[in-house]
Protein backbone atom coordinates (compact mmCIF):
# COMPACT_ATOMS: atom_id res chain seq x y z
CA UNK A 1 0.00 0.00 0.00
CA UNK A 2 1.41 3.32 -0.99
CA UNK A 3 1.39 6.47 1.07
CA UNK A 4 0.57 9.82 -0.43
CA UNK A 5 2.95 12.74 -0.12
CA UNK A 6 0.62 14.76 2.11
CA UNK A 7 0.44 11.92 4.65
CA UNK A 8 4.21 11.58 4.72
CA UNK A 9 4.59 15.32 5.16
CA UNK A 10 2.06 15.39 8.00
CA UNK A 11 3.70 12.49 9.83
CA UNK A 12 7.11 14.11 9.64
CA UNK A 13 5.77 17.50 10.76
CA UNK A 14 3.84 15.91 13.64
CA UNK A 15 6.97 14.10 14.76
CA UNK A 16 9.27 17.08 14.26
CA UNK A 17 7.31 20.23 15.02
CA UNK A 18 8.51 23.28 13.13
CA UNK A 19 10.26 21.23 10.46
CA UNK A 20 10.20 22.35 6.87
CA UNK A 21 9.40 19.37 4.68
CA UNK A 22 9.68 19.23 0.91
CA UNK A 23 8.49 16.07 -0.75
CA UNK A 24 8.89 15.05 -4.33
CA UNK A 25 7.15 12.06 -5.91
CA UNK A 26 10.04 10.80 -7.98
CA UNK A 27 8.19 8.57 -10.38
CA UNK A 28 4.65 9.76 -9.95
CA UNK A 29 3.70 6.30 -8.69
CA UNK A 30 3.07 7.19 -5.05
CA UNK A 31 5.80 4.79 -4.00
CA UNK A 32 9.14 6.46 -4.61
CA UNK A 33 9.66 9.75 -2.85
CA UNK A 34 12.46 12.11 -2.03
CA UNK A 35 12.16 14.27 1.07
CA UNK A 36 14.17 17.21 2.27
CA UNK A 37 13.62 17.86 5.97
CA UNK A 38 15.00 20.96 7.63
CA UNK A 39 14.57 21.17 11.39
CA UNK A 40 16.39 22.97 14.19
CA UNK A 41 15.95 19.74 16.21
CA UNK A 42 18.72 18.23 14.04
CA UNK A 43 21.32 20.60 15.43
CA UNK A 44 24.26 18.75 16.95
CA UNK A 45 23.02 15.37 15.70
CA UNK A 46 24.89 13.12 13.31
CA UNK A 47 23.36 12.43 9.92
CA UNK A 48 22.44 8.92 11.05
CA UNK A 49 20.65 10.34 14.11
CA UNK A 50 18.82 12.91 11.97
CA UNK A 51 17.52 10.23 9.64
CA UNK A 52 16.56 8.06 12.63
CA UNK A 53 14.47 10.95 13.94
CA UNK A 54 12.60 11.18 10.64
CA UNK A 55 12.10 7.41 10.56
CA UNK A 56 10.77 7.57 14.13
CA UNK A 57 8.28 10.22 13.00
CA UNK A 58 7.12 7.83 10.27
CA UNK A 59 6.26 5.31 12.99
CA UNK A 60 7.44 2.13 11.36
CA UNK A 61 6.07 2.89 7.91
CA UNK A 62 9.50 3.30 6.40
CA UNK A 63 10.60 -0.02 4.97
CA UNK A 64 7.00 -1.24 5.04
CA UNK A 65 4.21 0.71 3.28
CA UNK A 66 6.81 3.24 2.33
CA UNK A 67 9.31 1.46 0.17
CA UNK A 68 11.47 4.27 -1.07
CA UNK A 69 12.01 7.61 0.57
CA UNK A 70 15.30 9.21 -0.35
CA UNK A 71 16.07 11.38 2.61
CA UNK A 72 18.10 14.50 2.99
CA UNK A 73 18.22 16.28 6.32
CA UNK A 74 19.62 19.57 7.50
CA UNK A 75 19.57 21.59 10.71
CA UNK A 76 19.29 24.92 8.93
CA UNK A 77 18.45 26.45 5.58
CA UNK A 78 21.59 26.88 3.56
CA UNK B 1 8.52 -8.79 16.75
CA UNK B 2 11.77 -9.09 18.65
CA UNK B 3 14.97 -10.65 17.54
CA UNK B 4 16.46 -13.47 19.55
CA UNK B 5 19.94 -13.24 20.97
CA UNK B 6 21.57 -15.67 18.55
CA UNK B 7 20.63 -13.51 15.56
CA UNK B 8 22.00 -10.40 17.27
CA UNK B 9 25.17 -12.32 18.11
CA UNK B 10 25.61 -13.35 14.49
CA UNK B 11 25.23 -9.76 13.35
CA UNK B 12 27.74 -8.57 15.96
CA UNK B 13 30.14 -11.34 14.91
CA UNK B 14 29.90 -10.39 11.22
CA UNK B 15 30.57 -6.76 12.08
CA UNK B 16 33.48 -7.70 14.35
CA UNK B 17 35.07 -10.13 11.88
CA UNK B 18 34.96 -7.89 8.82
CA UNK B 19 36.37 -4.39 8.53
CA UNK B 20 33.73 -3.27 6.05
CA UNK B 21 30.35 -5.00 6.02
CA UNK B 22 27.41 -4.27 3.77
CA UNK B 23 24.05 -5.75 4.68
CA UNK B 24 22.35 -5.81 1.31
CA UNK B 25 19.70 -7.39 -0.90
CA UNK B 26 21.44 -9.86 -3.18
CA UNK B 27 25.17 -10.31 -3.51
CA UNK B 28 27.86 -7.83 -4.53
CA UNK B 29 27.96 -9.52 -7.95
CA UNK B 30 24.18 -9.71 -8.32
CA UNK B 31 22.50 -7.02 -6.23
CA UNK B 32 18.71 -7.49 -6.12
CA UNK B 33 17.79 -3.89 -5.39
CA UNK B 34 18.82 -0.55 -6.83
CA UNK B 35 19.78 0.92 -3.47
CA UNK B 36 22.05 -2.00 -2.62
CA UNK B 37 23.53 -1.85 -6.11
CA UNK B 38 24.31 1.83 -5.65
CA UNK B 39 26.32 1.25 -2.46
CA UNK B 40 28.17 -1.70 -4.02
CA UNK B 41 29.05 0.57 -6.93
CA UNK B 42 30.38 3.28 -4.59
CA UNK B 43 32.51 0.86 -2.57
CA UNK B 44 33.85 -0.65 -5.79
CA UNK B 45 34.61 2.80 -7.14
CA UNK B 46 36.60 3.59 -3.98
CA UNK B 47 38.40 0.26 -4.23
CA UNK B 48 37.27 -0.80 -0.76
CA UNK B 49 37.13 -4.51 0.04
CA UNK B 50 33.92 -5.43 1.82
CA UNK B 51 31.90 -8.37 2.97
CA UNK B 52 28.39 -8.42 1.51
CA UNK B 53 25.70 -10.12 3.56
CA UNK B 54 22.60 -11.04 1.62
CA UNK B 55 19.59 -10.39 3.86
CA UNK B 56 17.24 -11.96 1.31
CA UNK B 57 18.93 -15.29 2.07
CA UNK B 58 18.04 -14.99 5.75
CA UNK B 59 14.83 -13.33 6.97
CA UNK B 60 16.05 -13.42 10.58
CA UNK B 61 19.10 -11.34 9.70
CA UNK B 62 16.98 -9.05 7.53
CA UNK B 63 14.72 -8.19 10.47
CA UNK B 64 17.51 -8.46 13.04
CA UNK B 65 19.83 -5.95 11.45
CA UNK B 66 17.03 -3.39 11.19
CA UNK B 67 16.49 -3.64 14.94
CA UNK B 68 20.19 -3.83 15.72
CA UNK B 69 20.94 -0.59 13.84
CA UNK B 70 17.61 1.10 14.59
CA UNK B 71 17.40 1.61 10.85
CA UNK B 72 14.36 0.54 8.82
CA UNK B 73 15.88 -0.11 5.43
CA UNK B 74 18.52 -2.13 3.62
CA UNK B 75 21.36 -1.57 2.60
CA UNK B 76 23.31 -0.77 5.76
CA UNK B 77 27.02 -0.08 5.77
CA UNK B 78 29.28 -0.80 8.73
CA UNK B 79 32.93 0.24 8.89
CA UNK B 80 35.02 -1.08 11.78
CA UNK B 81 31.93 -1.87 13.80
CA UNK B 82 30.37 1.54 13.30
CA UNK B 83 27.13 2.12 11.41
CA UNK B 84 27.80 4.63 8.65
CA UNK B 85 24.36 4.77 7.06
CA UNK B 86 22.08 3.56 4.32
CA UNK B 87 22.05 4.36 0.63
CA UNK B 88 21.18 8.07 0.96
CA UNK B 89 23.84 8.87 3.54
CA UNK B 90 26.51 6.76 1.84
CA UNK B 91 25.74 8.43 -1.52
CA UNK B 92 25.82 11.91 0.00
CA UNK B 93 29.09 11.18 1.81
CA UNK B 94 30.60 9.71 -1.34
CA UNK B 95 29.71 12.75 -3.38
CA UNK B 96 31.18 15.26 -0.92
CA UNK B 97 34.31 13.20 -0.22
CA UNK B 98 33.43 12.40 3.41
CA UNK B 99 33.14 8.67 2.78
CA UNK B 100 36.67 8.34 1.50
CA UNK B 101 37.83 10.26 4.58
CA UNK B 102 36.01 7.78 6.84
CA UNK B 103 37.98 4.93 5.26
CA UNK B 104 41.24 6.87 5.47
CA UNK B 105 40.63 7.82 9.11
CA UNK B 106 39.82 4.24 10.02
CA UNK B 107 42.84 2.89 8.19
CA UNK B 108 40.87 1.04 5.51
CA UNK B 109 42.70 0.64 2.21
CA UNK B 110 41.17 2.48 -0.74
CA UNK B 111 42.25 2.91 -4.31
CA UNK B 112 44.67 5.82 -4.46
Amino acid sequence: MALDAATIEKLIKDGLPGARVTIEDLRGDGDHYAALVVSPAFKGKTRVQQHQMVYAALQGRMGNELHALALQTSASEE
Amino acid sequence: MTTDATVTDRIKQDIADNTVVLFMKGTPVFPQCGFSARVVQILTQLGVKFKGIDVLADPAIRQGVKEFSNWPTIPQLYVKGEFVGGCDIVSEMYENGELKQVFVDKGVATRT
